[in-house]
């Protein structure tokens, strides 16, 4: 049956909630995420979601998609490098094997690599629990095949869950997920075993739904991103917050959009007090330092209620 | 019930593509392509000249642009034939004060329509791309075959009949393909092809009829993506088709250049409120030194002198 709350968080205010610190003392973690991804010509199509508006082959898309492989990764690292940005890869692990020189490139970085599935053209809706593990074996197996990593994070592929994914999540190890956008610092979340935290990952500044859903222009989207940035460095003055900027290559890459990119990101890079990381290190320290106080605060203020 | 098998099955996980019409191929480790006259920028600039027929179908959808309100929509009808009376002259009028040459993608049924527009491509020495029949008329996965080589035939042949030119350029209507689409145009002779966006530079593909050219063509840097449907401004539009070239011209360089392309609407670019606007971007490209203004096939032609395996 379909419930009507989750049942992944408790209701906890922006207020009163234990000071979050960042190493160094910083006010902010940044980390960008890029999402790699696979967009199959002519998958089997999903009961509960197409995967192209089109009947296969459908040509803008799919070739846009390959155009941030092919094109645009390349100029998004090159940014990235420019100012220190490690990228925490939200990844299709099939793109190991269509792809294994954009993985080797962000190897050769130091960037992370979480996992975003097999493929974005592949939903996880209807799966049974043997299939829902199916994929997560696969995942795991996959990155550390190619990278020699063990991921840490997920992103559901093409943003598709079952009510039991994070609890599977957390069974099989997994640290953090980024399929929680109602808060702006890390939060622990309720699974049936291990400890298991979400991590703002920020869908208002994603570069798919600023330009492909809000339809906004490039300048606009450095404007939206300086933006978040100063109000989030402002106010982690009293506590720490997180600043995530989620990406696709095919979207932020392209020639008319690059810059607004490199602008937002010398922006927030010139301040001090800013954590340059990725979400491997966020969910570490938050699981080592912060993690404890949370639960303690969320159950007194369930208590006090 | 859980999902059906195929779904965890990966039959096409493999290294490259998903599909064998291209190859897979990093930008970084492309083979430089010098254009001539050591130019650091080629523009390829496209009007597309197009017919959307009143009695337009949703086959299987319509093409941007189309018929919006029940039959008969003459205000979408007429505001799209505007286009081909008048504001077609006035971007014309632009390109030729800045000395550009252009290649026309043009619906067979405009010819047919409007021989008289053919004549002012043809003086200017610009190019003719096959649109395909008219706006109406797309081609899409599951087509019966038949049917669609009928089609291309219908656009290949009255484009060459009516201008005289060989014709070697192909964009689908709404860049909208089946999965014969390729081999069905390069049996026409097609040898490019503008729908797949997958790069900035061409590269080849694969057809039953031998080997043929994707030119990619730019989606987003077109006044109908920029101010129809994402419905930014006149300036956000100018300021787009700027940073695009800007971002081009500095990474290219005499001996590895770059391809910048604008396709333009008349129907919407050609608006009194609108061409000076595009007038200017046009303006600010012209302006730099080493932008070599050419058609699809002689971009083509330079491609493949100098490209092969890198």
């Amino acid at each position: 049956m379909e419930k009507e709350d989750p049942g992944l968080y408790d209701y906890w205010p922006y207020v009163n909630r234990p000071k979050i610190t960042w190493p160094g003392g910083a006010r902010l973690a940044f980390w960008v995420a890029p999402n790699i991804e696979y967009y199959e010509l002519d998958p089997p199509a999903n009961p509960s979601r197409k995967a192209w508006a089109r009947p296969a082959p459908d040509v803008v898309p799919y070739a846009q998609r390959d155009y941030g492989n092919r094109v645009g990764h390349w100029r998004m690292m090159e940014i990235m490098d420019r100012y220190g940005v490690r990228g925490s890869v939200s990844l299709n692990v099939a793109v190991c094997d269509h792809h294994p020189e954009i993985i080797d490139a962000c190897k050769e970085r130091g960037w992370e690599f979480f996992s975003h599935g097999i493929y974005n053209t592949r939903y996880c809706y209807g799966m049974d629990e043997a299939q829902e593990r199916a994929i997560i074996e696969d995942a795991f197996e996959t990155v550390e095949k190619h990278t020699a990593q063990k991921i840490a994070g997920w992103l559901a592929p093409a943003l598709t869950h079952t009510e039991r994914t994070m609890d599977l999540l957390a069974e099989y190890g997994v640290k953090y997920t980024c399929d929680l956008f109602c808060d702006d610092q890390p939060q622990p979340v309720k699974v049936e075993s291990g400890r298991f935290i979400s991590i703002p990952y920020s869908l208002e500044m994603n570069d798919i739904i600023v330009y492909n859903v809000q339809r906004q222009a490039p300048r606009r989207y450095a404007e939206m991103l300086k933006a978040n940035f100063d109000q989030l460095y402002e106010e982690g003055a009293e506590s720490g917050t997180v600043m995530c900027i989620p990406l696709h290559a095919y979207a932020v890459g392209t020639p008319h959009r690059i810059d607004a990119f490199a602008e937002a990101l010398d922006y927030i890079t010139s301040h001090d007090g800013v954590w340059v990381t990725t979400g491997r290190e966020i969910a570490d320290y938050y699981l080592e330092h912060h993690y404890d106080d949370a639960v303690s605060a969320i159950a007194a203020h369930n208590a006090g209620r | 019930m859980p999902l059906p098998d195929e779904h965890l099955r990966y039959p096409l996980r493999r290294y490259g593509m998903d599909q064998d019409w291209y190859d897979w191929a990093l930008q970084p480790e492309r083979k430089p392509v010098a254009w001539p006259g050591g130019a650091r920028i080629a523009l390829w600039l496209v009007p597309a000249l197009e017919f959307f027929p009143l009695n337009q179908p949703a086959k299987p959808f319509k093409a941007p642009g189309g018929m919006v309100t029940p039959y008969p929509d003459l205000r979408h009808y007429t505001l799209r034939d505007y286009g081909n009376r008048v504001g077609v002259f006035r971007v014309f009028k632009v390109l030729d004060r800045l000395g550009i040459t252009a290649s026309v993608a043009m619906n067979a049924k405009v010819a047919e329509r409007a021989p008289f527009l053919v004549e002012e491509v043809n003086r200017r020495g610009w190019e003719i791309i096959a649109y395909g029949v008219d706006m109406g008329r797309l081609h899409y996965g599951g087509m019966d075959i038949e049917e669609e080589t009928a089609l291309i035939k219908d656009s290949v042949e009255t484009l060459r009949g009516v201008s005289g030119q060989p014709v070697t350029g192909w964009l689908s209507p709404a860049k909208s393909e089946s999965m014969n689409t390729l081999d069905l145009v390069a049996a026409q002779g097609i040898e490019y092809v503008c729908d797949w966006i997958s790069d900035d530079m061409p590269f080849p593909l694969r057809t039953k009829s031998g080997e043929i050219h994707s030119l990619p063509l730019s989606h987003e840097i077109s006044d109908q993506m920029i101010l129809h449907q994402y419905q930014h401004s006149e300036q956000d539009f100018v300021d787009q088709v700027t940073d695009q070239f800007d971002v081009l011209y500095r990474e290219a360089t005499p001996e590895d250049g770059r391809i910048m392309t604008l396709t333009i609407h008349p129907w919407m670019s050609g608006q009194p409120h609108r061409i000076k606007h595009l007038e200017r971007a046009l303006a600010h490209i012209m302006g730099h030194d080493g932008v070599w203004s050419a058609t699809g096939a002689e971009i083509l032609a330079a491609y493949k002198t100098q490209a092969g395996p890198a």
